[in-house]
């Protein structure tokens, strides 16, 4: 539920998937579920040249499950929160 | 708001609690490995890392001599949310962080 809650504050800011196909798609975070299934609007593919598949694609809808890494806006978060929510978090789960 | 906060380390998950805040190295699938600070994580092994600096590793064999060349690319992200299902083992830095 942690990062559910994380991904919901941050919805409007602009992030990066990177799958794990190697695939990064930068785009604004439009929601988020319980899966951490991503949807984004106005994506582009960071590298256009090598992955030219989704030129026109400009939203899409992400499995959770095929993400490796989110880039994050490095003010996008309270880190002293983060820290007290996982203190929390990880024990009995 | 930081009520009662059980100190006692039970549990592997414990063990990476005591990491929060500091710098860890995390070994993942696809040859991949990650040094940066510990701001969360949950059950799952998702995380959220700063400063990281990412290492690929990748091996290529010479056609003719079959020689091994192993080369490494590194990448450095300010705030990265790592997906737990790629994640083999999370450890304090071997070195120097």
């Amino acid at each position: 539920m942690l990062f559910f809650s994380y991904f919901k504050d941050l919805v409007g800011q602009e992030v990066t998937v990177e799958l794990k196909n190697d695939l990064a798609i930068r785009g604004t975070l439009h929601s988020v579920d319980q899966y951490l299934n991503i949807k984004l609007e106005n994506t582009r593919v960071v590298d256009q040249d090598k992955f030219p598949h989704m030129l026109s694609v400009r939203n899409c809808f992400i499995r959770g499950s095929v993400v490796r890494y989110v880039q994050l806006p490095p003010d996008g978060v309270d880190v002293d929160l983060l820290h007290d929510a996982a203190r929390r978090e990880a024990r009995g789960a | 708001m930081s009520g009662e906060e059980d100190a006692t380390v039970r549990e592997p998950l414990d063990l990476i609690r005591l990491s929060l805040d500091e710098r860890i190295y995390v070994k993942l699938r696809s040859d991949r490995e990650l040094r940066g600070k510990l701001h969360a994580f949950d059950q799952h092994l998702n995380m959220i890392l700063g400063d990281v600096e990412e290492v690929i590793t990748t091996v290529e064999i010479d056609d003719e001599t079959y020689e091994e060349i192993v080369r490494t690319i590194k990448r450095n992200i300010q705030f990265l949310f790592v997906r737990g299902d790629g994640v083999i083992l999370v450890s304090p830095p071997l070195r120097a962080p």
